[in-house]
């Protein structure tokens, strides 16, 4: 029988990610704190969170960027954690990246041939001559014309450079793509056009991606399920038409509701008192309750536990939250 | 007194330079703005709305570019007439601004603490041991909850949402007339924005220093802002209050742009 666990593509479980921390009692921060998700084949999870709640930390973790204090990352059921370089290199054909700074992660004295070539090459992936038949698929695939191919970085807009560092991610034939911020450089309507072409990607190739953002009405056109990261830990994951109608954490209620919306007449923007949380000195119990309006007189003493509040693992419909609230 | 306007801007055109011509992107723009005030400057980039909020403080160079007005008056100072030393002495006092990415505007090399204080030394003549008792007070007012530990530290050892609300803190030390803030929370969370806008709206309605914030986001204009300027190609083409703007919008591309952040919002 099939259980979700063979049916997943990528099974995060009890990730720890540390930094060393001079500062640090302990010469260490821990910057990501026991989180655990999936994503199945096709799928695209969303991680919301605001700047140093751990998302990018976790994106690079899972990429094997980042060394890893505990945990287990297991991708197609192998666990990426301590792999050798040669396992990792392999696996590396199937989990590729996309970054938020294409000028930044494109080579500048490459031509976009040679960028889409150069993982071709290293993999081995078809005939010789076939490889510039699969770059110019590629090309294509992103909504490019093909001449752009013997051009370089600098000669394109940065919506045409994202397109590019898409399909160096999906050249050579990817079951996910990380992608870290890919749109938050462009404007709006370059935006949508690249959330459009994901959608779409995802639906013809079946590749699946975990999307890093903080731009909640870009996730909500494009993600299957959200995960909201606060302080290095998800406080809350589900199906995304269940986060953006009915937001369990006090955190994923505050984030929504401070999104100003284009009507004078609409309650006003909600303000979240205090600083986010320090990793320095993070606090006891749970990691939201100082800015919480709803904290209750457990929360700064006992961390929450995980739980799931309604839908099922198996047609990952699981709708998870971490707060004193719910442990009723 | 509340009748005369904080600043009152008339005809104000700005040329940018180009080879051998000039481009006009700022096309005509009069408007008054109350004391007190929240009034947007909205439009989409490339506008001129950042070009408006440059010319009003003087910060458009000769090499760039070249701007005529019939009036551009501060209260009863006249901008336009002042020229570069009489507008030093004003920017950052009678008039300051808030860019959109504070890490530029602020010192590598100094505190927190000494960039802030130095604003009342310079302005308001204080002594030093006066001008950090200022300091912590206004930062306490933008609300950190530990002004000693951000007067100690040094810019880069602060967030940007915590950098912003330093730059608001800086830029209303000497209660301005007019703040000038352009894209201010742009680089920021949504969270952090929320706590951003509401600490400098709420201390512009304490000081009655009246703001001018310039954005692209109609949803910011919508529940901050109490009136607003539309721009379109250098043109000022709407100027309403902000209930009346989304009710029923004068301009057809106001009511484009309106429909399409209504499609956009979550």
């Amino acid at each position: 029988m099939s259980d979700g666990t063979q049916q997943m593509l990528l099974r995060v479980s009890n990730l720890t990610i540390e930094y060393r921390e001079a500062e640090s009692p302990s010469g260490k921060l821990e910057a990501v704190r026991d989180v655990s998700l999936d994503i199945p084949r096709g799928g695209i999870l969303a991680l919301v969170g605001e700047s140093g709640s751990g998302k990018t930390s976790l994106a690079h973790a899972i990429l094997q960027l980042l060394p890893i204090a505990s945990g287990q990352v297991l991708f197609q059921g192998r666990d990426l954690v301590g792999l050798n370089k040669a396992g990792m290199r392999a696996a590396r054909r199937s989990i590729q990246a996309v970054f938020q700074d294409p000028l930044a992660s494109l080579s500048p004295r490459r031509s976009i041939r040679q960028t889409l070539l150069e993982p071709l090459d290293h993999f081995a992936i078809g005939t010789k001559r076939g490889r510039s038949d699969i770059a110019a698929e590629a090309i294509e695939a992103v909504g490019l014309e093909k001449h752009l191919l013997d051009r370089y970085p600098h000669e394109l807009s940065g919506g045409q450079r994202q397109r590019v560092g898409l399909a160096r991610a999906l050249v050579c034939g990817p079951d996910l793509v990380v992608a870290d911020e890919p749109v938050s450089s462009l404007d709006v309507s370059m935006q949508a056009r690249i959330v459009e072409l994901i959608l779409e990607l995802r639906e013809r190739l079946g590749v699946a991606f975990l999307f890093v953002s903080h731009d909640l009405s870009v996730v909500r056109r494009l993600a299957d399920r959200v995960a909201v990261m606060y302080a290095g830990q998800i406080v809350e994951s589900g199906p995304a038409s269940q986060i953006f109608k009915s937001p369990a954490h006090p955190y994923t209620r505050a984030l929504l509701r401070s999104v100003p919306v284009a009507d004078p007449e609409h309650e006003a923007p909600i303000v979240l008192e205090g600083e986010p949380s320090q990793p320095l000195t993070p606090p006891t119990g749970c990691v939201f309750h100082k800015r919480c309006a709803d904290a209750l007189p457990d929360c700064p003493l006992h961390q929450p536990v995980e739980r799931a509040i309604s839908g099922t693992e198996q047609d990952h419909t699981e709708h998870r939250v971490r707060c004193h609230l719910w442990n009723s | 007194m509340s009748d005369s306007p904080a600043l009152s801007v008339r005809n104000l055109c700005v040329y940018v330079r180009e080879d051998r011509t000039e481009r006009t992107v700022v096309d005509g723009v009069s408007f008054d703005l109350a004391p007190g005030e929240v009034l947007a400057l909205v439009g989409e980039s490339g506008c001129g709305k950042s070009k408006t909020a440059e010319a009003i403080m003087g910060l458009v160079p000769e090499a760039v570019g070249r701007v005529t007005a019939d009036a551009i008056e501060l209260g009863d100072l006249d901008l336009a007439a002042l020229g570069e030393r009489g507008l030093q002495k004003i920017r950052g006092c009678e008039i300051s601004m808030v860019f959109q990415e504070p890490l530029t505007a602020l010192d590598p090399v100094f505190s927190n603490g000494y960039q802030l204080a130095t604003q009342y030394r310079r302005h308001r003549g204080q002594s030093r041991r006066q001008s950090r008792n200022s300091a912590r007070d206004m930062l306490r007012r933008v609300g950190f909850d530990d002004p000693d530990r951000i007067m100690r530290s040094y810019p880069h050892q602060l967030s940007g949402g915590m950098r912003q609300r330093l730059i608001i803190a800086m830029a209303m030390a000497c209660k301005p007339r007019v703040l000038v803030a352009d894209e201010p929370t742009t680089a920021l969370d949504v969270t952090t924005q929320a706590q951003v806008l509401s600490q400098m709206i709420q201390m512009g309605r304490d000081t009655g220093t009246a703001i001018l914030l310039i954005t692209h986001d109609l949803g910011i204009v919508a529940q901050y802002c109490d009136r607003a300027l539309v721009m379109r190609q250098g043109l000022m083409v709407e100027d309403a209050s902000v209930k009346t703007l989304f009710v029923s919008p004068d301009h057809a591309y106001t009511a484009t742009l309106i429909s399409a952040a209504r499609e956009m919002s979550l």
